[in-house]
């Protein structure tokens, strides 16, 4: 991935310019329909659904609330397997620590298995830099690194892209990263399967190092765990003389037995699988097999910041499935670009402000108000993450921390409302001058008056350039119930 | 609790709300002192902004036994969202208060369904009709099935399943305007599901999602009509012979 989402517009004129995108919405469309319809199938199958969310919720929230003394506990399990155990602060001393380790063996080249730890701090770039090409394994993470691309999604990240683009992608770009794409190379889905397979191979052949995440670190054995459905990832883990993985703190769970919740809940939730193709553990270095050296870097960058949220401490129990992203009606409509994030859609809203904090920048700001709050996401949230409280609750932050300056117009429209809605006379006013405006502008039809508010900036322009406003009635109940008594 | 935006906006819909309460033996009070639930507040980040309605809320619904309301949002709001308000806000007494009265807010079906315990309320509504559960009555409240039963037993309804029927509208309260691209968007799907129905209304338990819906209907001239279930139930008029 050579794109960045740095200087990425706040997500209202993000969203905009990725509606007009005709070709994008229907690539979302249908992979976010096919994904949600096997999703509800396999979960609908599993009578003790809600015991597993709420049990996965529980053991997230254990660690959550002993953090440090988990931590502790898996750097001398990992350390006593063999591994070495790195402390990252943030993404700068993260990348600095893999970059190290890939300069004091020389290697110019690393592969990796798909990772969003390694994503969210901008690793590729930062080894770029330093001299070492980081070749992504995952086929749709190639075909975003290929492309020059932006991630789109956190378990698909090129699912704004069809067969017909990524066979355009292969064919363009394959002879410059290594293996060229076969001659006369067709949009079918198994050629283009077996093309990146062809060209990964020789890259999983020749290289001495491997830069990985983790799905879960279990505390007490010290063991790591990737879960993955290509087989890239179980490559990656056991080729390579050398492992790196970068891993979030909030990774942890106690023992291996809590793993039985999370391994049945993640495929079920991700990919709509009651089991993925390919689950890889393991324990610092094995002398008979795999690499031989074994570096672990945990990673803050923000996640004690989130931890300290009261409400929004429960975004860490995140397994980064992605059924959020596949039930929200906006993603669906925007694509994952549009939040400006490694971790996009409702999960996304939510992760980033509370790892980044409010109050800085515009455009994380802006991610809180991505959703109408309809609730989808926390129902299929299989770690019972209730992201539209989280939102409201960021939206509340957003607005405390720029409270003091001059009130903007949802300030001061908001400061309106509570004194009207504060006692019952305002408001009385406020409907009896509906009912006058009513009265008068009854001959015109709705739709006339509103169009000719299409180009009033503010609200009513925002509310008007594709719906109309509802003809204003020339009582208002409250006028009627005085008038009638209620009696018709 | 007639709401806010029914009160000035859709007066039809309280007046629906009080014929089918009285019709089915209820003592319906209109307490003056009602303004809003502080909804739009509170879901805008305005938490401070909302305290002043929240207490009016508590004032003017102490002492009933059902406040009943035609709004699955403004329900949930009072249910869920009032004790955080009153929490924040550190004020003498208004905890109490609203752990007095928000647990007896119903949304009407609610109400009907579950207090009452009817489905069949008597109305007749020939017409081919469309129904979209809101998200909060779905999933913030969880109706379930409530509005459909009371509509199955409408005489004379033509009553078409609307595709897609689970995914928002896309109104949002004030999304509609801070991401109104997107609240478009959403909504057109919206308006081709209804208009794939051939139904001549989208019946739906929350005007403000209808505002939208039907905002836009009438600006593509859909042809199709809005109207909140309260309206249908309380309407008794018949197929004509």
């Amino acid at each position: 991935m050579s794109g960045t989402f740095v200087g990425m517009p706040a997500f209202p004129s993000a969203a905009r310019e990725a509606l007009q995108d005709d070709q994008l919405r229907r690539n979302l469309a249908n992979a976010t329909g096919v994904i949600r319809t096997k999703r509800a199938e396999v979960v609908d199958e599993v009578d003790n659904w809600e015991e597993l969310r709420v049990a996965g919720a529980a053991i997230k929230d254990e660690v959550l609330l002993h953090l440090d003394e988990y931590l502790i506990e898996l750097e001398a399990s990992l350390t006593a397997a063999g591994a070495a155990v790195h402390w990252a602060r943030d993404a700068d001393e993260a990348c600095q620590i893999v970059g190290d380790i890939a300069a004091d063996h020389e290697v110019d080249e690393v592969v990796k298995v798909k990772s969003m730890a390694t994503q969210e701090i901008g690793l590729n770039e930062r080894l770029a830099q330093r001299g070492i090409s980081a070749w992504e394994t995952d086929l749709a993470e190639l075909i975003v690194q290929l492309g020059d691309d932006l991630p789109s999604h956190i378990l698909v990240p090129a699912i704004h892209r069809n067969r017909d683009e990524i066979r355009d992608i292969f064919v363009e770009s394959m002879a410059s990263a290594g293996k060229p794409a076969p001659d006369g190379l067709t949009n079918d889905p198994a050629a283009l399967a077996n093309a990146s397979r062809l060209h990964l191979r020789e890259k999983f052949m020749r290289a001495k190092m491997a830069v990985s995440g983790a799905n879960f670190a279990v505390a007490d054995t010290g063991t790591l765990v990737v879960v993955e459905s290509e087989g890239n990832g179980r490559m990656c883990l056991t080729l390579p003389e050398v492992l790196v993985s970068v891993v979030g703190i909030e990774k942890i769970v106690p023992s291996w037995e809590d793993l039985d919740v999370f391994l049945q809940t993640l495929p079920r939730s991700s990919t709509g699988e009651r089991m993925n193709p390919y689950t890889s553990t393991w324990s610092g270095v094995n002398d008979a097999d795999g690499p031989q050296e074994v570096h672990v870097v945990l990673l803050d960058n923000g996640r004690t910041r989130a931890l300290a949220d009261e409400v929004g401490r429960q975004a860490l129990r995140c397994i980064r499935c992605s059924a959020c992203l596949n039930a929200c009606p906006v993603y669906e409509r925007t694509g994952g670009k549009a939040y400006g994030s490694v971790y996009p859609g409702p999960i996304g809203a939510i992760l980033n402000p509370l790892m980044k904090g409010v109050g800085v920048d515009e455009q994380t700001d802006s991610l809180p108000y991505a959703s109408s709050l309809c609730g989808a996401c926390y129902d299929v949230c299989p770690v019972a993450i209730d992201i539209p409280s989280v939102l409201v609750e960021l939206r509340t932050q957003v607005v405390d921390s720029h409270r003091g300056g001059a009130p903007d117009a949802f300030g001061a429209a908001m400061a309106g409302a509570a004194v009207s809605f504060g006692s019952p006379l305002p408001w009385k006013t406020v409907v009896l001058a509906t009912g006058w405006a009513g009265r008068l502008s009854g001959p015109l039809a709705g739709r006339v008056r509103s169009s000719a508010l299409k180009n009033v900036p503010g609200a009513a322009g925002a509310w008007a350039g594709a719906r109309d406003i509802p003809a204003l009635p020339k009582e208002s109940f409250r006028a009627w119930m005085k008038r009638t008594g209620g009696q018709e | 609790m007639v709401t806010c935006i029914n009160d000035a906006f859709f007066p039809e819909t309280g007046k629906a709300v009080l014929r089918l309460l009285q019709r089915l033996g209820v003592a319906v009070d209109f307490p003056e002192a009602q303004t809003c639930c502080g909804q739009p507040m509170v879901n805008t980040g305005y938490i401070d902004e909302a305290v002043p309605a929240v207490r009016q809320f508590t004032k003017a619904f102490a002492g009933y036994d059902a406040i009943v309301t035609p709004s699955g949002s403004c329900a949930g709001s009072a249910r869920h969202q009032h004790k955080l308000v009153a929490e924040r806000s550190g004020e003498v007494g208004l905890a109490d208060a609203v752990a007095e009265v928000s647990p007896r807010v119903y949304e009407l079906s609610e109400f009907l369904v579950d207090v009452l315990g009817v489905t069949d309320v008597g109305a007749a509504f020939p017409h081919k009709v469309t129904y979209h559960p809101t998200c909060h009555s779905l999933r913030m409240l969880g109706v379930g099935e409530r509005p459909l039963q009371l509509l199955r037993a409408v005489r004379d309804i033509d009553l078409v399943e609307l595709p897609a029927a689970d995914q928002c509208c896309g109104f949002g309260g004030t999304f509609a305007v801070k991401n109104s691209a997107v609240s478009t968007a959403m909504g057109q799907d919206k308006i081709d599901h209804v208009a794939s129905t051939g139904a001549e209304y989208l019946v739906a338990g929350d005007n403000s999602c209808l505002m939208h819906i039907g905002g836009m209907m009438s600006r593509q001239s859909t042809g199709v009509q809005t109207i909140h279930l309260a309206q249908i139930l309380a309407s008794t008029k018949v197929m004509a012979q």
